[in-house]
């Protein structure tokens, strides 16, 4: 089966969870007067989820019939292109996420920047690192002196 | 109108407004430059510097000046690289690249730049004559109207956004719908589909989702699949044109202007379609030594996809400021940092909020004479950008998604909520799923709902749909909006079934 129809077989479990809850869950703690509106909290999901279903099944059955267009990137060839670059980058947002409030804006960004460039390939330190250094402190005051948004700059333990 | 354009005028000609004109002119261009990083990222990445300024006019006028220039800086890209930064400057490389490999690539640049600004000032001539015109008409509607009108506009979003593949848009669109109705909402105050989840009670934050949509997927690309950002092909020089080269392109400009402002207008038909239609038209009504021109290097087959992705632009805020419905996925950025300004764009912004309606639209005019004046000498300058190995750039370009992020909700875990979406939309963008329609339901979902349930309780029912005709032509044409692409690519196969078999 084609990515597109198993992306359709979880958007439709999803439109399905999202009905039930629509349908039969969500107005069980409704308020008595409230029953007597003719609109409730669960009237529009109920008809978007009837819409998602009627959708997601058109693209999984193949009901609509489309002329196969050539994709950016293929993703049945996707070992072909620079997957694991992309991955470990995916990674490294996240550890940037998690690191952000307890290393300081200053030190993980700093990281961040490098290692991103390094993952990419580069080398050249006596670049990365001070360009990485200027724009970071450069973002940094502007984020807190400028647009007036707090970021811890330094890591907790040194009373940042 | 005059008191109006006095109101502008005066907002948009501050010491302020014109330093976030002449900043977004200048970051749209060199971002915009970056093949692979579209109006839309670029404005997902701003919208938190543009919020935290707290002056709706100034936050409109900087995102309004940064979509000019990267639709100007996709441009330069095009000519010079042959790697158009934006989709809506890809029918300009047909030419443009042709003429620089010529070695006329200080000329390509100059009548882009000369064609751009003409579009972008027709452009905004014509939204000063039908923005307020349309406002007037739609003071006369009701919520069971503005309900039709915005579920026609999300279906005509569907329709031109899955081209061929109308029940993926809709899809998209579904869901998008289906994340607004996420958290508590001000129409019923109970918290929906947040699963006990604290963080959930308040919705999914706008920054964060377009980030996700936009700026993080583009990344990815761009790292999975290298694109060329090596510098350009030599030195830029001579960008004059001639006198019979000006006279040729002028009714091109003229042309494109209208055709290009009223494709804008269209929900879902933006820059892209018109720059594309625009090259069409002119190459089918060229003399037929000229179309031989085309795709070699003709200057007709540059001005006129420049001016039409221009005038489009301008054409694409007619419906988001008279109506409040966005037509392309950027005004519907543009509408949900409007929405975080407590701005309600709409009908009632000309006669509430006139001096940010008309302060936008001067600021369109400043914005165009801005890329006119200082981006063409500077052009070879701002060109360097593109020798910016992408070893810097990829890291930076991460940096600003997870930021614009944190910024925007000043929280951590949207950093991981960014991440998480942000993969599934390189999945459903490697699926071929249009991204746009999802945020632009996104946006609209709140607006649609309300409206909905408005009319569903003053007529007690769903009745109203059939007790006011408007409402109902409305969503009679939402309907055959849907199924229309639908009955011409089957007439379409039918057809060629029948020359394939030989009938």
């Amino acid at each position: 089966m084609a990515l597109d129809r198993w992306i359709a077989l979880i958007l439709l479990g999803i439109c399905v969870a999202y009905g039930y809850t629509a349908f039969f869950t969500m107005d069980a703690g409704l308020a008595p007067f409230m029953k007597r509106n003719p609109i409730w909290p669960s009237t529009f999901p109920k008809v978007l989820s009837v819409l998602g279903i009627a959708a997601s099944l058109i693209i999984l059955l193949g009901l609509e019939k489309s002329e196969a267009k050539e994709a950016e990137i293929d993703y049945r060839r996707l070992h072909e292109y620079k997957l694991g670059q992309a991955l470990t980058l995916l990674a490294l947002m996240v550890a940037y996420a998690l690191c952000l409030r307890p290393m300081g804006f200053i030190g993980s960004t700093v990281v961040f920047l490098v290692a991103g460039s390094f993952i990419l390939g580069e080398r050249k330190w006596h670049i990365m690192v001070p360009v990485a250094l200027i724009a970071t402190l450069v973002v940094w005051y502007l984020v807190q002196e400028v647009l007036g948004i707090y970021m811890r700059p330094l890591p907790f333990f040194i009373g940042g | 109108m005059l008191e109006g354009l006095l109101i502008g005028l005066q907002t948009a000609f501050s010491l302020q407004n014109l330093l976030m004109v002449i900043g977004g002119c200048l970051i749209g261009t060199f971002i915009g430059m970056l093949p692979g990083l579209g109006p839309m990222s670029i404005i997902a990445i701003m919208i938190p510097v543009a919020i935290s300024m707290g002056d709706p006019s100034a936050a409109l006028i900087l995102l309004a000046g940064v979509y000019y220039g990267a639709i100007f800086g996709g441009s330069t890209s095009s000519i010079l690289l042959n790697a158009p930064g934006v989709a809506g400057t890809v029918a300009s490389s047909f030419d443009g690249y042709p003429m620089a490999k010529q070695g006329k690539a200080g000329k390509a640049l100059t009548i882009a730049a000369i064609a751009s600004f003409a579009g972008g000032t027709i452009g905004a001539i014509l939204l000063m004559i039908f923005a307020p015109m349309l406002s007037r008409v739609a003071l006369a509607f009701h919520s069971a109207e503005y309900f039709a009108l915005m579920v026609v506009g999300l279906s005509a979003i569907a329709a031109f956004a899955g081209t061929g593949q109308v029940a993926k848009a809709m899809m998209m669109t579904v869901l998008g719908l289906i994340m607004a109705t996420v958290g508590e909402g001000a129409l019923f105050n109970l918290p929906r589909f947040t699963m006990g989840i604290m963080d959930l009670q308040s919705g999914f934050g706008f920054i964060t989702l377009a980030m996700a949509m936009f700026a993080l997927p583009e990344a990815l690309f761009l790292v999975l699949k290298p694109k060329d950002i090596g510098s350009g092909e030599g030195e830029i020089k001579d960008l004059r044109i001639t006198r019979t080269e000006a006279r040729a392109i002028a009714p091109v400009i003229g042309r494109q202007s209208i055709q290009g402002f009223f494709i804008g207008v269209l929900p879902g038909a933006g820059a892209t379609i018109a720059s594309f239609l625009g090259y069409a038209v002119e190459r089918n009504i060229a003399p037929k030594h000229e179309q031989e021109e085309f795709g070699k290097g003709a200057i007709k087959g540059l001005a006129a996809p420049e001016t039409a992705n221009n005038a489009a632009c301008t054409g694409s805020f007619v419906p988001l400021l008279t109506l409040g419905i966005p037509g392309s996925g950027t005004t519907a950025i543009l509408l949900g940092a409007l929405i975080a300004l407590n701005v309600s764009p709409g009908p009632r912004l000309m006669v509430d909020e006139p001096q940010i309606f008309w302060a936008v639209i001067m600021s369109m005019f400043i914005g165009n004479l801005v890329l006119l004046i200082l981006n063409l000498p500077l052009i070879p300058y701002i060109a360097k950008v593109l020798s910016v190995p992408r070893n810097f750039l990829i890291p930076f370009i991460l940096f600003f998604t997870l930021m614009g992020a944190y910024i925007g909700q000043n929280n951590a875990t949207e950093l991981l909520i960014l991440v998480g979406f942000g993969v599934c939309a390189t999945a459903l963008k490697f699926a071929d799923y249009p991204l746009a329609p999802l945020l632009i339901g996104f946006i609209l979902g709140g607006l649609l709902e309300d409206n909905f349930s408005r009319s569903m309780q003053l007529y007690d029912g769903m009745s109203f749909i059939w007790e006011r005709p408007m409402t109902l032509g409305l969503l009679v044409i939402a309907v055959v909006l849907i199924l229309l692409p639908s009955f011409r690519a089957r007439r379409a196969r039918a057809r060629a079934a029948g020359v394939a078999d030989g009938d």
